[in-house]
């Protein structure tokens, strides 16, 4: 585990000289990232513009949605994002080359064109998460405060794991990236919103198929001191770090298979 | 003539062969449209008339809009042009007797063209499927519909070559990327429709080349827009800047180039 962690921020720094040998588009990179989720949140504002409640939900409410969902997507894609890319390195036959390499395929790829303008999502977001919470006007207690941390851990936990089952969908389908992205940018999508106001029906498929749920909505229905509209028990407010261990437990398996019936491209 | 046709038609054929990937993002299309359509139909729900529109609206916006995603590139970039000009294999094109835009233009409507089938219709049946769309009322307006898409693809090329030929100064094409993806995400109305920009915002977006690429289109297709002559006028005035533009830089760029090695 140790030995995997110094070689990913090995191969995460070689990748960040790179990026650095093309200064112009570095800091062009990392402005455009920051700029495109202020948009995302000026979107938000503009909604807000002309309603002072979306689905039940205020501002800062959605704010908070926007900011825990946009952190654990954001830290999520930073360290391991590239693996969709796994579709391409089949197709070109370059995954044969990472194969023979002595560090595992995963981690390869995880590192793959790593670049400081990948945090040019997480902190916009962080600061949004800032301002919501000094707006919302919440009784702080402990748990309250712990479920903070453990809603953002689970939340990344959560999209890692989709993040490797999009990737291990592309062991079956080379050319299935696009569709897989909407579990991941879509699940990314989703979760900025308060799920209720895609209707019940969405929002069960969203909490038993897939848990998107867990991601922040489930913990910040407690955070913000609201009921649950499908009156689930309060013991799925808090377990998001259980989804996201049996959904990394899923994407580990998933990935094995595809990896074991990988066969080059034969030609 | 002949040959931009020919240009055109291999195009279509090129894309047409890789069906997997565009079943597999004109599904992803059709999801994002349902959620889309999930935060309008809550949007309208609050202010059921906003900027001129109702529920039906909204919806149909939100799966139209998913529709022409591939289309007109909402999403920006660059073309496969970049590429050449990274490797210099540019220096070849400049000496074929083909005109370098005309080939490009040629090129990418016949992918646009593809793309119309393959990753349009999907999204608006879909929608259909679970919604009541508003369809539009005649045959008339079918056709000043597809007058506007073909505009609205001419504009969008003319935005992506340009950008295409700032590499010919960078030699990286992922920062431009970038910025012509959140622009054109933005004030195309992809992220929230134009409709709902509030102020002068909403007057600069409505000025702007993105507004021809998505926005306008819709409008014709609601029926909202019925000035044939303005939406027209409008996305043919920004195509034929944008690609005069595109013509000069061409002859600057043509100017810079110098190709190494022997």
């Amino acid at each position: 585990m140790v030995e995997a962690v110094r070689i990913y921020l090995l191969l995460a720094g070689t990748w960040m000289r790179s990026a650095a040998q093309y200064p112009a588009s570095m800091v062009m990179l990392l402005a455009t990232q920051a700029v495109a989720t202020f948009l995302d949140a000026a979107a938000i504002l503009i909604v807000f513009a002309h309603t002072p409640r979306l689905g039940g939900f205020s501002l800062p409410e959605v704010m908070f949605l926007y900011a825990t969902s946009g952190i654990s997507v954001a830290v999520a894609d930073i360290t391991l994002g590239t693996v969709e890319r796994l579709g391409e390195h089949i197709r070109h036959g370059t995954l044969d080359t990472l194969l023979l390499r002595p560090v595992g395929p995963l981690l390869q790829i995880a590192t793959e064109d790593f670049n400081p303008r990948r945090m040019g999502k997480l902190v916009p977001t962080a600061v949004m998460l800032v301002v919501s919470l000094r707006h919302l006007d919440l009784h702080w207690t402990l748990a309250r405060a712990a479920t903070l941390p453990l809603m953002l851990a689970g939340g990344v936990g959560i999209f890692w794991a989709l993040w490797v089952l999009a990737a291990a969908w592309q062991f079956a389908v080379v050319d299935g990236k696009q569709a897989a992205n909407s579990i991941t940018y879509g699940g990314a999508y989703v979760t900025q919103y308060p799920l209720s106001i895609f209707g019940r029906d969405a929002l069960r498929g969203l909490t038993w198929v897939l848990p998107l749920a867990f991601v922040n909505w489930e913990p910040a229905l407690y955070v913000l001191g609201r009921p649950d509209p499908l009156g689930l028990p309060v013991f799925f407010r808090f377990a998001s770090p259980l989804v996201a261990a049996v959904l990394a437990v899923l994407a580990a398996l998933a990935w094995r298979t595809g990896l074991r019936h990988y066969q080059s491209t034969g030609s | 003539m002949r040959l931009y046709a020919w240009i055109a038609a291999y195009a279509l054929r090129r894309y047409s062969t890789y069906r997997v990937a565009a079943l597999s993002a004109t599904f992803t299309n059709t999801i994002f449209g349902f959620m889309r359509a999930g935060v309008l139909i809550a949007l309208w729900h609050a202010r059921p008339s906003l900027g001129g529109y109702d529920v039906t609206d909204a919806v149909t916006f939100s799966f139209l809009t998913q529709a022409l995603i591939e289309p007109v590139r909402i999403f920006g970039g660059s073309l496969d042009l970049t590429e050449r000009i990274r490797t210099g294999d540019i220096s070849i094109d400049l000496h074929r007797p083909v005109d370098l835009q005309g080939w490009w233009l040629a090129d990418d409507l016949g992918r646009a063209g593809f793309a119309l089938f393959s990753r349009g219709v999907p999204p608006l049946l879909g929608g259909a499927l679970v919604f009541s769309l508003r369809w539009p009322s005649s045959p008339a307006t079918w056709a000043a519909f597809a007058g506007s898409v073909l505009l609205a693809m001419l504009v969008s090329f003319g935005l992506r070559y340009l950008i295409s030929l700032t590499v010919f100064w960078l030699h990286d094409d992922r920062g431009v990327n970038g910025i012509s993806l959140i622009t054109s995400m933005f004030f195309s109305g992809m992220i929230v429709p134009l409709v709902v920009f509030p102020g002068r915002l909403g007057t600069v977006a409505q000025l702007l080349p993105w507004a021809a690429l998505i926005q306008m289109p819709a409008d014709v297709f609601l029926g909202r827009r019925t000035d044939l002559l303005h939406v027209y006028a409008f996305q043919g005035g920004w195509a034929a800047v944008l690609l005069a533009a595109g013509r000069l830089l061409t002859m600057t760029a043509r100017r810079r180039l110098v190709v190494n090695g022997g």
